[in-house]
C-alpha cells in the first residue's frame, strides 16, 4: 500500500506539473473510465515532423489516475506520434513504478487510452488500445 | 437492544472471520453492494445440491418432486415475508435490474403510447433509469423527475404538480443506495393512485433492512433481489398484483412459461410460471427462502432498530471528521448507509488506502451518476450496515479515514 501510494504518486497527484488545456492544440481527446466516473482530457501540440511538442491534460480522478496522466503527459513531450502509438499497458506501470490490480489498473491506463484515442483519431478510448 | 445479540450473528457469516490479509479481519462495510450469507442459506443450498437436485416440474420422479417442492416452499414464504396476497403474485427473475425490465418490457410496452409520461425520481439506480430511457427511445415515451432536495429528500410538493400530468407510471426506489433516504413509499403511493397512475417500487434496498408489506403499501409492482439480504446472488423477485399480471404479456419465451405448444401457437402458462421461461435458478431459490427464514427468525424490525442504532452512531463519529462531508439525510429519514466525501482525496484512493486495514467501502458513483451529479461530485465513498456489523467496526472506520488524512496530508 505504501507501495501504492508512493511519494511520486501522491507528488504529481497534488502538484501536477501538466495539467491544464492547450488552445490551440492540434489533437484533442477526452472519456470517462465507466466504473467510477473519473474524466480525462488530453491536448497535444504536434510539429510538422510528427512530434509531440507540448502535452496537457485536465479532469478529475484518483490519485492513480491523475498521476499517471501527469507522468505520461512529461513522457510524450518530445516523442514522436509514431513512438506513441506504440504505448501500452507496460508502459505506464513502470512509470508509475507500481503493480496494480485489475479495478485500480484501470485507473492507471484510462489517461493512455484518451491519449492513444486521440493519436489515432478514434471515437471512443476502448481498451484494446493498452493491450 | 432487547436480545439482539450481534456476536452470535456474525458467528452465522463464516466470511466474517477470515483476514483480508495476514493479521487483519475482513471488516465488511458494503452491504448495499451485496450482504454476506449464513451458513444456513449457504448449508441450504449445498444440501439442495446433495441431496434433491433435479429439474421442476413436469417431472415425476422423487428428486424432482423434492426439487419443486423446496422451490415453491421458497416462494410461498418470500410471499409471506413481503406479505403479498399469494404467491402467485411472486415471479422470480435474476435481481431487481430483470424485475424492473420484465415491468418496462411487458406492462409498458402493453400499456404505454408515445407522449404518456412516465414520472421518476432524481435519486434513481441506473437500473431504474436504462429501462425507461430504452423505453423513450423506443416509444417515445416522456420521463419526468421528482427532484430531491439538498438534504436528500424527495420534493412531495414538486411531485404533487408533477402528477397534474397524469403520469401513467410512477417508478421510485423505497431507499435510496446513496444517501440511505427511505421515501414515504405509501404517501408516493396513494398520490399516484389518485393520479390514475400505476406505481413500480425499487426495493432492492428497502427489503433487505425494513419490514416490507405490499399490500398495506398498496403498491402495484415491487423489486427486489435476493442477495442483498442474505440469499445468493442470481435471483430476485418482481411482486405484481395478480390482476395486473394476469393481463400482462409474457416477458421471455420458452419452456415453463406455457400451457400448451403448436408448432405455429402457443397458450401462456398462469401465474408465476407465465413469467418464468426456461429452467430457473433453483438451488439459488431454495437459498432465497433460507434466507428469509434467516431474517424473519431474528425479526425485521429488531434488525431494522439494531442498524438504526449503529447508523446514527456512524454518522456521528463521521461527522467529527475534519474534511468529511455526509450525503444524505439525518439518521431517523435513512437506513445504515453513510456516503462521504473526504476533502482533497479522491473516494477511490479513501477506498483503496482503508483496504489496507481490512475495510470494505465501496467507492464510485455506486450506479448512481445522475444523483452525483446533481451533487455537483464525481464519486462517493461509501459505507453500509448490516444486522452483522458493530460499532467496533465504524470505529476502526473512522480511525482509518484518519490514516488517510494523514498520507495525504
Amino acid at each position: 500500500m505504501d507501495d501504492l501510494y508512493r511519494e511520486v504518486i501522491i507528488e504529481h497527484y497534488k502538484n501536477p506539473s501538466y495539467r491544464g488545456k492547450l488552445v490551440p492544440h492540434d489533437i484533442s481527446f477526452a472519456d470517462n473510465n465507466p466504473l467510477c466516473g473519473d474524466h480525462i482530457q488530453i491536448d497535444l501540440r504536434v510539429n510538422k515532423d510528427g512530434v509531440v511538442t507540448e502535452a496537457m491534460f485536465d479532469g478529475h480522478g484518483c490519485a492513480i489516475s491523475q498521476a499517471s496522466a501527469d507522468l505520461l503527459m512529461e513522457f510524450v513531450i518530445g516523442k514522436p506520434l509514431g513512438e506513441v502509438k506504440l504505448l501500452n499497458k507496460q508502459d505506464i506501470l513502470d512509470m508509475l513504478g507500481i503493480d496494480l490490480g485489475p479495478v485500480r489498473l484501470k485507473c492507471a491506463l484510462l489517461s493512455l487510452k484518451v491519449l492513444k484515442a486521440g493519436v489515432y483519431g478514434l471515437g471512443e478510448a476502448g481498451d484494446d488500445l493498452v493491450e | 437492544m432487547n436480545s439482539f445479540n450481534v456476536e452470535q450473528i456474525r458467528n452465522d457469516f463464516p466470511i466474517l472471520k477470515r483476514e483480508a490479509r495476514q493479521g487483519v479481519c475482513v471488516i465488511y462495510l458494503d452491504s448495499t453492494a451485496t450482504s454476506q450469507k449464513p451458513v444456513q442459506v449457504i448449508e441450504a443450498m449445498n444440501d439442495y445440491y446433495r441431496r434433491s437436485n433435479a429439474n421442476i416440474h413436469r417431472g415425476v420422479h422423487t428428486l424432482a418432486e423434492e426439487a419443486t417442492t423446496l422451490y415453491e416452499g421458497a416462494r410461498e414464504r418470500i410471499a409471506k415475508f413481503i406479505n403479498a396476497a399469494s404467491s402467485r403474485e411472486v415471479i422470480y427473475t435474476r435481481n431487481t435490474t430483470e424485475s424492473i425490465n420484465l415491468v418496462a418490457y411487458s406492462w409498458a410496452r402493453a400499456n404505454l403510447k408515445a407522449g404518456d409520461l412516465v414520472i421518476l425520481t432524481e435519486m434513481e439506480h441506473h437500473s431504474n433509469l436504462v429501462p425507461w430511457h430504452m423505453l423513450q427511445m423506443e416509444r417515445g415515451i416522456e420521463l419526468d423527475f421528482i427532484p430531491v432536495t439538498e438534504d436528500g429528500l424527495l420534493d412531495l410538493e414538486a411531485y404533487k404538480s408533477l402528477l397534474d400530468r397524469r403520469p401513467k407510471l410512477v417508478s421510485f426506489t423505497h431507499m435510496s443506495n446513496v444517501l440511505g433516504t427511505i421515501n414515504p413509499a405509501d404517501e408516493i403511493i396513494r398520490l399516484a393512485h389518485d393520479a390514475g397512475a400505476i406505481t413500480l417500487v425499487d426495493g432492492a434496498q428497502s427489503v433487505p433492512h425494513l419490514s416490507v408489506d405490499v399490500q398495506a403499501l398498496d403498491a402495484d409492482f415491487y423489486a427486489f433481489s435476493a442477495h442483498k439480504m442474505c440469499g445468493p446472488t442470481g435471483i430476485g423477485v418482481l411482486y405484481g398484483k395478480s390482476a395486473l399480471l394476469d393481463a400482462m404479456p409474457p416477458f421471455l419465451g420458452g419452456g415453463d412459461m406455457i400451457k400448451e405448444v403448436k408448432l405455429r401457437s402457443f397458450r401462456a402458462n398462469s401465474l408465476p410460471h407465465k413469467f418464468e421461461a426456461g429452467t430457473p435458478a433453483i438451488a439459488e431459490a431454495v437459498g432465497f427462502g433460507a434466507a428469509v427464514d434467516y431474517l424473519s427468525a431474528i425479526g425485521m424490525e429488531r434488525i431494522a432498530a439494531y442498524e438504526h442504532e449503529i447508523t446514527e452512531y456512524a454518522l456521528d463519529r463521521l461527522e467529527e471528521v475534519p474534511g468529511v462531508k455526509l450525503f444524505g439525510p439525518s439518521a431517523d429519514k435513512k437506513g445504515g448507509v453513510a456516503a462521504f466525501t473526504l476533502d482533497g482525496v479522491h473516494p477511490h484512493d479513501v477506498a483503496q488506502i482503508l483496504d489496507q486495514d481490512g475495510i470494505a467501502v465501496r467507492a464510485g458513483h455506486h450506479c448512481a451518476q445522475p444523483l452525483h451529479e446533481k451533487f455537483g461530485i464525481p464519486a462517493t465513498s461509501r459505507a453500509s450496515f448490516y444486522l452483522y456489523n458493530t460499532k467496533d467496526e465504524v470505529d476502526m472506520l473512522v480511525n482509518g479515514i484518519y490514516k488517510v488524512k494523514e498520507m495525504f496530508g
